[in-house]
């Protein structure tokens, strides 16, 4: 009995070819996590992605209530609808997890991040980079006579674009915090 | 009501509130001021396994066959690296057990101490939650919530990481809060108003079809009964997945039979076809489903799950409904009543017209042998020689079972253990045991193949220090079965390694552990070797000689249709294309 008639490459028949019904359109999603501060909590998250094979693109946490030991985490992801639906309910699933918010769909909301950017040169180039720091308003938290650390607040496209100008610049270092956001009005 | 005591007698008393009356376990190093503590009461008894997978399995089978939630006990390290595969099985199939593992001092962490290990970071993904006990105030909280945890919402295991000091060090014992006190409470009651949209739907259905799984098993007896009243009601067909099997009567007149890979032709054919699947307590598993994108493409699906993530997950579906086996029945019945019983009855009759002609193929068909036992006839004489005792089956993975799941009939729940979604081998024996010291008066059988039972038969020594009268049932083909099924559908009849060679004489093997062995051979002597075997009070390595090369149907290749099944070896020819061959 020979049972392999092969089609070379064929894979349209693969069992794993889950979503043929769902919509294949990439969405950025900002999820807002509220988390009890225990042990191992950022591992559980993080290890959720990293095992079920979702992106994250920027991923912020810290303690924001000390009494209650509650921890908020911004993730920023990307995925078609379908799996951005998955990791909420996956997310959701966490023992230590108290609340998932899909900042994107929920309404209004305001992303910021802040970056320190150092920039090296002398000359024009300098100058340059000082003026296009005060049309960004970036502040300058350092100086040395041939460096600046700039430090700028905004969404990250806003940082991107100000990280591409001082590129040219003279751009050596670039440091992130990733994504913080709320939504707006009141709640 | 707080009191003091050491961290291990905080173990042994908050298994007691909780109810535990067997833990499953292995000692060592790291858990021996627990081992103290169980030596020095008489509530909990303790099994000694042979090996810590051992030890989960049997709890697995422990909770499986009743209901409540199985307790194992290992020690740091390898003790419980030993305890993954088990903790990654009851993961899987959604079985509530509570692993309690011992840990090096508190002040050794991170020191690569003899014995330590990572566990809570190694089982972290494997477990449904899990804590490292910090501080003895901490730890009867923490077992508490390990209870909670492992039996509220979807079922599942959690592990508790107690290192040795916490264990001698002595603190203030909590005792067991209410249920309510906990902050996780998945809901269990669906909306109303998507029941009433889902219930309309039924009401004008014309081939409506109940897959169910083992989310209703997990719901409790409750469930099992709704949901026979339902199907009762209603009239309309059901089938169930491997895990699911026993909620409704396999003796049912509306009973389909299992469905997917290894199916029944008339449950798959009722799925692909139907125009409603409702979806009770199932997962849309890829056994089931198949080809995704030609799975059951005109019909209109329902899926009640309490875990919100397995919905949409795999399978779009058009009624989403959130909520507990028992609770959402028990609604969807009263509404269902309340709107006036309806059914399309005309159609229903139409339907059963089809799926009776679907019967009419007779899929588990065979071609019987009177010189060599097959392995389906080996079954079909289990069953009838057992289906009357208070029974219950485990098995271990491959070939012999999905011929079990095919050839026994369950009627009640709780009766059917078996590694689905893991797929296991070496789960069957150990999990016989965990269900016999549950019920120490029933049958129990596992339904075995040679290489399984040989992963696990270091647990032969358990059966027989404890006198569990466990029935080792081996369909011996000296092949790994569905292995070399595969590779003759997909790999050109290359049989890479799928053979058991050098193999155990197993009536010796039986007799050196002090059980008893029994080899069959021959389809005349069958009955009155079955019989010995359920004669024999003690346990019993029946090695039942069957044929090598039978190949197991229906099936459905990897990567195809519901309406694609092979039905029989004449059928294979051409059927399978490689790109399937990349699948598992
Ligand atoms: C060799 C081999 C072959 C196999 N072939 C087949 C086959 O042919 N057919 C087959 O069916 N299986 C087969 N299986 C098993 C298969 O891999 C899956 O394990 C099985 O199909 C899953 O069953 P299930 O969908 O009932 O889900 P389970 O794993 O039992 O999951 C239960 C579902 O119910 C939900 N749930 C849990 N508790 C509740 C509750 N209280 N209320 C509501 N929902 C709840 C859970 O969230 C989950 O979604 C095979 C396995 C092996 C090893
Ligand atoms: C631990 C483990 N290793 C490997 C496999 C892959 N596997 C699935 S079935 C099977 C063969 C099982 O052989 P046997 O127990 O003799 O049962 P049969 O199929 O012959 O009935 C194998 C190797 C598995 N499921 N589990």
């Amino acid at each position: 009995m020979n049972a392999l008639k092969i089609k070379k490459g064929s894979n349209s028949h693969s069992a794993y070819n889950l979503r043929s019904t769902f919509s294949d359109v990439i969405e950025q999603h900002t999820l807002a996590v509220v988390v009890d501060n225990e042990a191992g909590v950022l591992a559980r998250v993080i290890g959720l992605f990293s095992g079920r094979g979702y992106n994250i693109e920027s991923l912020t946490v810290a303690e924001v209530d000390h009494t209650g030991k509650r921890s908020r985490i911004t993730i920023v992801t990307r995925g078609t609808p379908q799996v951005i639906e998955q990791i909420k309910a996956q997310l959701g699933r966490i023992i230590p997890v108290h609340q998932v918010n899909d900042l994107t769909v929920e309404g209004p909301s305001v992303e910021r991040e802040l970056a320190l950017i150092k920039v090296e040169g002398a000359g024009d180039h300098r100058v340059e980079a000082l003026r296009l720091a005060d049309i960004f308003r970036a502040k300058v938290v350092d100086s040395t006579l041939t460096s600046f650390v700039f430090e700028l607040t905004g969404t990250p496209d806003k940082i991107d674009a100000f990280a591409e100008l001082m590129r040219p610049l003279g751009l050596v270092e670039l440091a992130r915090t990733g994504v913080a956001a709320l939504s707006r009005g009141d709640s | 009501m707080a009191r003091q005591m050491t961290g291990a007698k905080m173990v042994v008393q908050a298994l007691k509130d909780q109810g535990v009356d067997t833990v499953f376990g292995y000692p060592g190093g790291a858990v021996l001021p627990i081992y103290d503590e169980i030596f020095q009461q008489n509530d909990i008894k303790h099994v000694l396994v042979r090996h810590e997978q051992g030890a989960i399995h049997a709890a697995e089978g422990y909770a499986r066959s009743t209901g409540k939630p199985g307790v194992a006990l290992v020690t740091s390290g390898p003790g419980a690296t030993n305890a993954v595969t088990g903790l990654t099985d009851a993961l899987l199939d959604s079985i509530p057990i509570i692993v309690l593992s011992g840990q090096v001092p508190t002040f050794m962490i991170g020191t690569d101490g003899f014995q330590e290990a990572d566990t809570v970071g190694i089982t972290r993904p494997c477990t449904k939650h899990n804590w490292l006990v910090q501080d003895t105030d901490d730890l009867s909280r923490l077992m508490h919530a390990a209870f909670h945890v492992a039996t509220t919402g979807r079922p599942g295991p959690v592990l508790v990481d107690i290192p040795k000091d916490v264990q001698f060090a002595t603190g203030t014992y909590h005792p067991k809060p209410k249920s309510s006190d906990f902050r996780y409470q998945p809901p269990l009651k669906a909306d109303t108003e998507e029941l009433t949209e889902l219930v309309a739907a039924l009401e004008v259905a014309k081939r409506p079809v109940f897959y169910t799984g083992g989310g209703v098993i997990n719901s409790g007896p409750a469930a099992s009964q709704l949901l026979r009243e339902l199907v009762e009601a209603t009239g309309a067909p059901i089938t169930s997945t491997l895990m699911g099997l026993g909620a409704y009567p396999a003796s049912g007149e509306k009973w389909l039979g299992m469905l997917g890979m290894h199916g029944l032709y008339e449950a798959n054919m009722a799925m692909h076809d139907c125009d409603l699947m409702i979806n009770i307590g199932a997962r849309f598993d890829d056994r089931i489903t198949g080809r995704t994108d030609a799975f059951s493409p005109n019909s209109r699906k329902a899926h009640i799950d309490i875990d919100p993530s397995s919905i949409n997950k795999v399978i779009h579906v058009d009624f989403p409904i959130v909520g507990d086996v028992a609770h959402v029945l028990e609604d969807m019945l009263r509404i269902w009543k309340a709107r006036g019983r309806k059914m399309n009855r005309e159609a229903l009759a139409k339907w059963w017209q089809k799926i009776d002609g679907w019967r009419e193929v007779k899929c588990l068909t065979y071609k019987n042998s009177d010189k060599i036992i097959k392995p389906q006839y080996a079954l079909e004489r289990l069953e009838a020689l057992t289906k009357d005792h208070d029974r219950y089956i485990t098995t271990e993975v491959g070939q012999h079972q999905m011929w079990a799941a095919q050839f026994l009939g369950f009627e009640d729940p709780n009766r059917w253990m078996t590694s689905g979604g893991l797929g296991t081998m070496g789960y069957g024996f150990p999990a016989s045991i965990g269900v016999q010291m549950a019920h120490p008066d029933a049958l129990v059988i596992n339904v075995a193949g040679e290489a399984s039972w040989l992963m696990n038969m270091q647990e032969m020594g358990t059966a027989v220090q404890y006198r569990l009268p466990v029935k080792q049932f081996i369909l011996n083909n000296e092949r790994l079965g569905m292995v070399r099924q595969w590779q003759q559908l997909l790999h050109g009849e290359r049989y890479s390694s799928s053979w058991s060679e050098a193999l155990p004489d197993f009536v010796k093997l039986a007799e050196a552990f002090g059980a008893k062995g029994i080899q069959c051979s021959d389809p005349a002597d069958l009955d009155d070797a079955i019989m010995e075997m359920l004669n024999y009070d003690g346990p019993v390595i029946f090695d039942c000689l069957v044929e090598k090369h039978e190949n197991c149907f229906p099936m459905i290749p990897s990567g195809k249709a519901h309406n694609e099944m092979l039905l029989g070896d004449a059928s294979t020819e051409g059927a399978i294309e490689a790109g399937g061959a990349v699948l598992v």
